[in-house]
């Protein structure tokens, strides 16, 4: 593979450019996907925050599986599930890192869903991005827990019948109530404005957790333009249309101990 | 020399204490020892046993099936480990809780009244102790001051107090049985 | 340091806290949970990492996480918690991180019971996991034993950067023997230079199991069989008892070989010469050893508290060579000496037969 010039052309101003954290790279992302969105958010955060050389970034499986690679900071691949796990061990050996998972709906809240529960009900200090995009990427489009009540899959050509497969799972919601989860909350990618909300709530995520404040979760929903069979314009829009109806944008907790960081003003 | 001695009785009978104080106390005089218990379920109120294997060089098996020894606490102990003691062994039992003239001829029969010596002394659990003292009165596996001084080295801090009634449980027990050393 | 009376389990423990141990992560099962329990003490006391787990799975993936952060780390567990623990023990194996597992093992297969068993030799040495490894067995028979592999373990593990498990059976995990304790280290400062720590000052370090490319997974698959080809040339361990003048040998490993060890001593009493094998090193198993010895003697008997697992291997080291009798004791049941003895004495006698007809 030939090299990329990531350098800027000369007498130009640099007004936008590749965080520190991010890895000179392509990603293998489709054309229209989210996941180069929140890269880039969870990446400007590292940044931000100086955290580029404290990051441990726990990569999990599905179309974000080689995360790893697309982030210049220490990584490893969980196996299926278990991202939480791996991020307990490394966090109660490395308590001064910034351990985060990245994990998708199928790996976190399916396969996965007992270790995220257990993580956040221990308070681990660890930030989880959960990216909810309703269906199985990797594999080709199948039903995800989070898959709507009617959405059609390769795994529900018929569409989800809640009366034979149960009901979509709402994680944020289900992780705020448990004493040891700090922060979550449920931001969308679907467009500029809310993108500037999700990238505000991954600061305060991983500020929880540095303050040594308890579990985190950024909820992000996000589109599949591939497997939902749309234009990555539709796909925005059946993000607002269709998903934030049933996982409604906001606040499920913030701990007082978070809303006070910063001397009570929140970013 | 190699002694095999089994401990067997209900769940709270110090049985596996028990074993565990003779343990002690060949370790302390420089035998080799291992002991191992039933553990699981059964120790539930059920039975309870453990091996205890004393000797003077490495020890292969720590399991035996035909003990040289037996100290039975209760009925249904005694019925299952009589038959299994080695020809020309012993089987110590609990007469207070045991009705038996044994049914072996080929092994020793020690009755020792353990529960009703244990109440005398006012505590049913020093039962164990008095068999002890018994068993090792009849036939000296080890010393009676070998275990006087594993008792006293290692009895939990927190029982420290309950030394000198074991020591007289000890005792109690060596003297029922001290007719039998006579003849 | 004095001989103190330990229980198998708890002896582990407290051997693995003196080599260093920094980070345990476990869910208790019985007959292992004393040694989960005693670290849950001692572990905080001395301020080091201990965390009861949801499952095994988590208990392994957490123990994943801290290896990738280069300290010692281990878990234990007993057959079903291990079967749980395959997936991550695959990804460890696949990541080369140094880690150190603990097996008392238990009847099975299923809920099983949780009598001692040695049913867990081909799930230990032979599957571990999906994909081409094997990791590193040690199999004590005694307290002292369990103690002193429990220390190798640790420091064979980062050797070779691999697994190593130690599996005793539930009746070492609850025997108690007199036993002498490694003395105290402390946690080590420094961490390897391929660990997650943060890239503070350095390039990011990457851990992953993952290669797409065919070539490139045979290229690491080749990396690790060359890594458990040099184990296998230097690392089998085993005991032998009366060798010399040897027409049989019985074969035998942690409790069963123990028990077969007084069965050896009493055949050689009745005048049959008899010896024992008993490999400490389930794998690397100890095949050239047992091959010389195949070239001695007329046959091998071996004796398992399983349906004959190692049998397998026997065979193999054996190589067709002489026959190979197995006794065996399955579902938590233990061989008692004498019907070990039996076993030898029906085994020898056809030799005998066999020996005078030839």
């Amino acid at each position: 593979m030939s090299a990329i010039n990531f350098a800027p052309p000369e007498n130009m101003e640099v007004v936008y450019e590749r965080p520190e954290s991010l890895a000179e790279t392509h990603t293998h992302y489709c054309p229209g996907c989210t996941h180069g969105v929140s890269h880039r958010l969870l990446a400007e955060a590292f940044d931000e925050l100086g955290l580029r050389e404290k990051a441990i970034l726990v990569a999990s499986v599905g179309c974000s599986v080689f995360s790893y690679k697309y982030f210049d900071v220490d990584s490893c691949e969980a196996a299926h599930g278990r991202a939480p796990a791996m991020a307990t061990g490394l966090k109660r050996v490395n308590p001064d890192a910034a351990v985060v998972t990245y994990q998708g709906d199928g790996d976190l809240a399916s396969i996965g869903i007992a270790e995220v529960i257990h993580a956040a009900t221990r308070g681990e200090n660890i930030t989880v991005i959960f990216i909810n995009n309703a269906i199985y990427g990797m594999t080709g489009g199948q039903m995800a827990p989070t898959s709507l009540p009617g959405q059609k899959t390769n795994s529900s050509p018929f569409g989800r019948n809640v009366e034979m497969t149960g009901y979509p799972m709402r994680v944020t919601e289900l992780l705020s109530q448990l004493d040891g989860t700090a922060y979550a909350v449920r931001r969308s990618l679907h467009d500029a404005k809310n993108i500037r909300k999700a990238k505000k709530a991954v600061l305060t995520a991983l500020q929880t957790q540095m303050a040594g404040l308890g579990f985190s979760i950024v909820e992000m929903l996000s589109s599949c333009p591939t497997n939902w069979g749309m234009t990555p314009e539709e796909a925005l829009d059946w993000v607002e249309s269709e998903m934030i109806p049933y996982y409604p944008l906001g606040d499920y907790k913030v701990a007082d101990s978070v809303a006070n960081l910063d001397g009570g003003k929140r970013r | 020399m190699q002694e095999e001695l089994l401990f067997a009785g209900f769940g709270g009978q110090g049985v596996m204490f028990v074993g565990q104080l003779l343990a002690y106390a060949a370790m302390d005089q420089g035998y080799e020892v291992t002991w191992i218990p039933s553990y699981g379920p059964e120790m539930r109120g059920g039975t309870a046993h453990c091996y205890v294997v004393i000797s003077d060089k490495p020890i292969g098996s720590p399991v035996v099936r035909n003990p040289k020894v037996a100290i039975a606490f209760n009925k249904p102990s005694y019925e299952k480990y009589e038959g299994l003691v080695a020809e020309g062994g012993l089987i110590a039992y609990n007469a207070s809780l045991i009705e038996t003239q044994g049914e072996r001829k080929d092994i020793d029969q020690i009755a020792v009244p353990a529960t009703s010596l244990a109440d005398e002394l006012g505590n049913l659990k020093l039962a164990n102790i008095v068999m002890l003292g018994a068993l090792l009165t009849v036939r000296p596996v080890l010393t009676l001051d070998a275990i006087r001084e594993a008792l006293d080295a290692h009895i939990p801090s927190h029982r420290r107090n309950l030394l000198p009634l074991n020591l007289q449980a000890l005792d109690k027990g060596a003297a029922v049985v001290a007719d039998r050393l006579a003849t | 340091m004095a001989k103190e009376m330990l229980k198998g389990n708890v002896a582990i423990a407290e051997a693995a806290l003196r080599a260093g141990l920094e980070a345990y992560f476990g869910y208790p099962i019985t007959p292992q949970t004393e040694l989960l329990e005693h670290l849950s003490k001692r572990m905080i006391e001395l301020d080091r990492v201990f965390l009861q787990a949801e499952s095994e799975v988590a208990a392994v993936n957490m123990v994943y996480g801290a290896a990738s952060a280069g300290v010692r780390v281990m878990s234990s567990s007993s057959s079903p918690g291990v079967s749980l623990m395959q997936e991550g023990l695959s990804y460890i194996a696949g990541s080369e991180v140094p880690t150190v597992l603990v097996d008392i093992m238990r009847g099975g297969p299923g809920l099983g019971n949780i009598l001692p068993s040695q049913g867990d030799y081909f799930q230990v040495t032979r599957s571990a996991g999906h994909g081409d490894y094997r990791p590193i067995v040690l199999a004590p028979a005694s307290v002292q034993e369990a103690i002193d592999f429990t220390v190798m373990a640790f420091d064979l593990a980062e050797k070779y950067r691999h697994i190593v498990i130690v599996a005793a059976d539930g009746q070492i995990g609850q025997m108690m023997e007199p036993a002498e304790l490694p003395p105290m280290r402390e946690v080590r400062k420094e961490r390897p230079d391929w660990a997650l720590t943060g890239a503070e000052g350095r390039d990011p370090n990457v851990i992953t199991s993952i290669y797409l490319k065919g070539e490139e997974m045979e290229a690491f698959n080749l990396k690790i069989q060359e890594k458990l080809s040099e184990i296998r040339r230097s690392e089998p361990r085993w005991y032998e008892f009366q060798t010399e003048d040897l027409d049989m040998l019985v074969v035998g490993f942690g409790t069963a070989g123990r028990i077969a060890y007084t069965a050896v001593e009493m055949a050689r009493e009745r005048g049959m010469k008899v010896g024992l094998l008993r490999p400490q090193t389930l794998w690397p198993f100890p095949e050239e050893r047992l091959s010389q010895l195949a070239d001695e003697i007329e046959s091998v008997l071996v004796v398992e508290m399983n349906a004959g697992q190692m049998l397998e291997d026997v065979r193999l080291a054996v190589g067709g060579q002489i026959p190979v009798g197995f006794y065996g004791r399955m579902g938590g049941v233990v061989p008692m000496p004498d019907e070990i003895l039996e076993a030898i004495e029906g085994h020898y006698n056809r030799l005998t037969v066999r020996t005078v007809r030839t």
